[in-house]
């Protein structure tokens, strides 16, 4: 049977998943948007599985907001991308280091 | 049939958020029909629109929940919402001469700043998870692309991506935080957390709040989550950098007070070591980083992030005189911040724009009162009497003694005393290095806010007790 806590771990690893593909990934920056995707998405996981084991629809709600934020915050961080390839030439995150100290 | 009165929420408390909303879009169709000639009159609706809302915030009273317990009006909020106000109007202000020398002066700049407002302002009424995530959102989002506003510099794009990719992860540590709690609660309204608390904790709530306290500190720039802000705070352009400096840190820490003081009272155990950990990393990070800066942007970024950690003190507190000092703290660091980037954003010739230590040199001989207010603003800075940044740190270390963090207060007065070497090095190089060519007239805009950021900061001692009392009235309203 699976229940609330097979949900809680799948999510968890999930999240763990996208902090540290921010952290250790060291090619692309469009892995670190998808990075940023999956800890929105395993914090919906959470959300849905709480909202049904407390049968409680404040939870859905709550991850259909997230859903529209994530959305809107990939545009965002697509298009900073943009500009920032028209000036750099590149996505690499180690060329993101114009400023250091 | 019930009227239909009963069935909608009251919207009169929700009127600024509002009438900002409304104005924003009307100034973004003014904007897309008159293109690129319109940044001008946007620009001047933009600040119409902030002062208006200003005299609506500051003309509400009372204290009442609506929109089915997701909005709180009470004097806390219009006390930030004041606070904001006057830091995005202040940016508009500055912002204007700057970015036309840059040529980059459209339209969509004041607008970005208005909805950030709108997002911080509903950071700071926010009574439940929903409406706090959604006001953060909204006003990371707009910073994420006002810090790319340069687009065709290197460094303002980078500034720009970087501040996204940190605030995007931040945003969604805050949001697993914020998971969790519902999940062990069952609720995302406030005061239904607090009811749900009333017992023994488990360890789901604990994770909750450390995620949650996480993704707060990172919105504040606070040790351990501070690394974007040097960076963020170069590349940006310097209006731009201005701003962060000076609103979104108010919303962040209303929106820190409305979290651990409007959700948590119950488990102060549980968050109070976190915020004095986090206050002491920060207030030393501020000092000790700050002293091998030249660049005067860098400097400012670790001066913020000192200035988080001493408001913080009044957090972990957790008292009613504590969130009184925090509100003080942060109305005298509004004024010295704005203050100092007013003389940053003054110091151009021949269109290029000067920002070391050493471009400093001599100012007082060129020009001696922005050298003046500059010096009343960093020894302000570093707590000198009988400027306002004393009586701010003075505030909030009463209420730690008061509280029995005595060890706190300590390294708060020790920080600021490492500090102030670096606050008092900039006015040693103005007043005793050599002089250089003097720099082009000061912009209106900036005159006008550095002349009234000078009038708070060194005359706040003579009538400290509306302040005192407005700041007062804010913190009871949290009990």
């Amino acid at each position: 049977m699976i229940g609330l806590s097979h949900y809680l771990t799948v999510a968890a690893i999930l999240f763990t998943l996208g902090v540290l593909g921010i952290f250790i990934n060291r090619k692309n920056v469009i892995v670190i948007l998808m990075s940023v995707e999956l800890i929105l998405l395993a914090v919906n996981i959470n959300f849905v599985a709480f909202s049904t084991h407390l049968n409680d629809i404040t939870g859905q709600v709550f991850a259909l907001f997230v859903l529209t934020v994530a959305a809107a915050e990939a545009a965002i961080g697509l298009a900073i991308l943009v500009v920032f390839f028209r000036n750099r030439g590149s996505i690499a995150v180690e060329d993101v280091s114009m400023m250091k100290g | 049939m019930t009227p239909i009165q009963s069935v909608l929420p009251a919207i009169t408390p929700v009127l600024p958020e509002i009438v900002l909303s409304i104005g924003a879009l009307l100034l973004v169709l003014w904007g897309a029909w008159r293109g690129e000639r319109s940044a001008e009159s946007v620009n001047l609706g933009a600040l119409g629109l902030l002062i208006f809302t200003f005299f609506l915030v500051v003309s509400q009273t009372g204290q009442v929940t609506t929109l089915n317990g997701a909005f709180i009006a009470d004097p806390f909020a219009r006390v930030m919402k004041a606070l904001i106000l006057i830091g995005s109007s202040a940016t508009i202000l500055l912002s204007r001469d700057y970015f036309q020398r840059e040529r980059i002066d459209r339209f969509e700049y004041p607008l970005l700043i208005v909805l950030c407002t709108i997002g911080m302002m509903v950071m700071a009424s926010a009574n439940d998870l929903i409406s706090l995530y959604l006001g953060l959102e909204l006003q990371s989002l707009a910073a994420y692309v006002i810090a790319a506003f340069h687009r065709d510099d290197v460094k303002s794009t980078e500034a720009g991506l970087k501040y996204f990719v940190l605030g995007a992860l931040s945003s969604g540590m805050l949001l697993y935080g914020a998971s969790l709690v519902y999940g062990f609660t069952g609720t995302v309204s406030f005061p239904g957390i607090v009811t749900a608390l009333d017992g023994p904790v488990s360890f789901g709530i604990v994770l909750g709040i450390v995620f949650v306290a996480a993704g707060v500190a990172f919105k504040l720039a606070a040790v351990p989550f501070h690394m974007w802000t040097p960076d963020v705070y170069e590349g940006s352009p310097t209006p731009v950098t201005a701003f962060f400096a000076s609103a979104p840190k108010m919303a962040a820490m209303a929106m820190t007070v409305r979290v651990f003081i409007g959700a948590f009272p119950d488990v102060t155990a549980v968050w109070q070591q976190i915020i004095v950990f986090v206050s002491i990393a920060s207030m030393a990070l501020g000092s000790f980083a700050a002293i091998g800066q030249r660049n005067l942007k860098r400097l400012m970024a670790y001066s913020s992030i000192g200035n988080v950690g001493y408001a913080l003190i009044g957090l972990a507190a957790g008292s009613e005189e504590g969130i009184r000092g925090v509100v003080i703290y942060m109305v005298i660091y509004l004024a010295m911040t704005l203050g100092a980037f007013a003389v940053l954003l003054s110091l151009r010739r021949k269109d290029r724009m000067f920002e070391t230590i050493d471009d400093l040199s001599g100012l007082s001989r060129t020009h001696p009162w922005l050298a003046f207010s500059l010096a009343a603003m960093m020894f302000s800075l570093a707590g000198i009497p009988p400027l306002a940044g004393f009586f701010a740190k003075f505030y909030v270390f009463a209420a730690a003694i008061k509280a029995g963090l005595v060890t706190l207060a300590v390294i708060g007065v020790v920080t600021s005393v490492v500090g102030a070497f670096y606050y008092l090095r900039l006015v040693k190089v103005m007043y005793f290095d050599e002089a250089q060519a003097p720099y082009e007239r000061i912009p209106p805009g900036s005159a006008i806010v550095l002349a009234a950021s000078s009038v708070v900061v060194v005359l706040f001692f003579l009538i400290p007790a509306p302040l005192v009392a407005a700041a007062g009235s804010a913190a009871k309203s949290l009990f």
